[in-house]
């Protein structure tokens, strides 16, 4: 499975190819109906013979989960707390940035964390240090957060009215991005030590980003990274999504970060401002 | 590795469903912006499946193009990658569907 998850055994997809069903419209239960591909695949036939019978079902594979995410999304603007779904590959400073963040702004506007990672609990030990309550998810080897662990999460860190509920997803840019969290906004940080082609490279992910940080602004002298060459890439995938360019560690660029905060913040009590935040991708 | 929790999900639904009868076959509808891998997905359906009443079943996985317009000349098109480009050259697309990712019938035995 070595492009996929990166194990050792390349056999595994070949193994996976050995049985040779078709990804095709052939599949024939003797009798000939053909499953063509208008989708007029009526079900008031039988198919009786083997006293095997089919059965429609029409059913949304990750409609558990969205519908999870729907009822999160209903919880926490009840709550009056804005949900951030903060992605990016390992690496790329989610953390350094919500450290610096939470210093920083956390005394007008409280930060609770939900920090996800494979294993250990140093990234919730951190932004404890610096001030917020968090609460760590060891996903084992699950690849990313789902609706119902962000729900037992939030349940358990319980915020006041008014706060920030900053979910830190599994540093990973492919696997979570079929996961709506129930967030307000899902936001990819990015960075000046990565290459500018990694909207293309990671294209469902950056597609769904509401805002997309890209950090370590401090290294750009040091780097072949082309800014322009970064923005127009995602924008060719997702037009509507904002930039903002900045440095976790010197801290330069963060006021555009945090007036983005402001502005989102109390998403039911200012009007028009939770509308303002793109609702998730079809 | 997300397929193995789709896998997962099927498995669950399909099994639910087929309230102990055994699952012969399952027809999947997975969307070209569904950012799921058919053959990620077929084996991670077996992985998922072993040990329940849909061990051994078929996975029929059944890709659907996505349909694209593109925002610079308007035109609409099919398109089986998201990172496909416009016949007019551009690399921007509305997308219109894609993302399908369903169970669209299973038979049981």
């Amino acid at each position: 499975m070595c492009a996929i998850c990166g194990c050792s055994d390349p056999q595994a997809h070949a193994r996976a190819h050995a049985h040779d069903h078709s990804h095709a419209h052939d599949h024939s239960h003797a009798h000939d109906h053909s499953h063509s591909h208008d989708h007029s695949h009526a079900h008031d036939h039988s198919h009786a013979h083997n006293a095997s019978r089919w059965v429609q079902l029409e059913a949304d594979i990750l409609g558990k989960n969205t519908q999870l995410a729907i009822e999160n999304r209903r919880e926490f603007e009840r709550r009056d707390w804005l949900a951030l779904n903060l992605v990016s590959s390992p690496g790329s400073g989610k953390t350094s940035l919500l450290e610096r963040t939470i210093r920083e702004l956390g005394a007008r506007l409280p930060f609770f964390v939900i920090q996800g990672d494979q294993a250990t609990d140093r990234d919730a030990e951190r932004v404890r240090r610096a001030g917020a309550r968090a609460v760590q998810l060891n996903t084992g080897t699950i690849c990313h957060l789902d609706a119902a662990m962000v729900e037992r999460a939030a349940r358990e860190l319980d915020p006041p009215p008014g706060s920030v509920l900053v979910i830190e997803n599994i540093g990973n840019l492919v696997c979570p991005a079929l996961f709506d969290l129930g967030e307000h906004a899902r936001i990819v940080v990015a960075s000046f030590a990565e290459g500018d082609d990694k909207p293309l490279k990671y294209p469902y992910m950056f597609r769904s980003a509401d805002l997309v940080l890209l950090n370590k602004l401090d290294l750009a002298p040091h780097v072949a990274f082309d800014a322009k060459e970064f923005r127009d890439n995602l924008r060719s995938l997702n037009p509507s999504a904002r930039v903002i360019e900045l440095s976790a560690t010197r801290g330069d660029g963060c006021g555009d970060w945090y007036q983005w905060l402001d502005d989102h913040a109390r998403p039911t009590q200012i009007p028009g401002n939770f509308s303002a935040l793109s609702e998730p991708q079809p | 590795m997300h397929e193995l929790s789709v896998a997962m999900e099927v498995v669950e639904l399909v099994t639910a469903r087929a309230a102990g009868a055994r699952v012969k076959r399952v027809v999947v509808e997975v969307g070209a912006l569904a950012a799921i891998l058919p053959d990620a997905l077929a084996f991670s359906f077996q992985v998922a499946s072993d040990g329940t009443s849909a061990a051994g079943a078929e996975l029929q996985i059944i890709e659907r193009d996505a349909q694209g317009r593109c925002r610079s000349c308007q035109r609409e098109s099919a398109q089986r990658d998201i990172l496909a480009s416009c016949v007019c050259g551009e690399r921007n697309f509305d997308w219109l569907s894609g993302a399908e990712l369903k169970i669209r019938e299973m038979e049981i035995v």
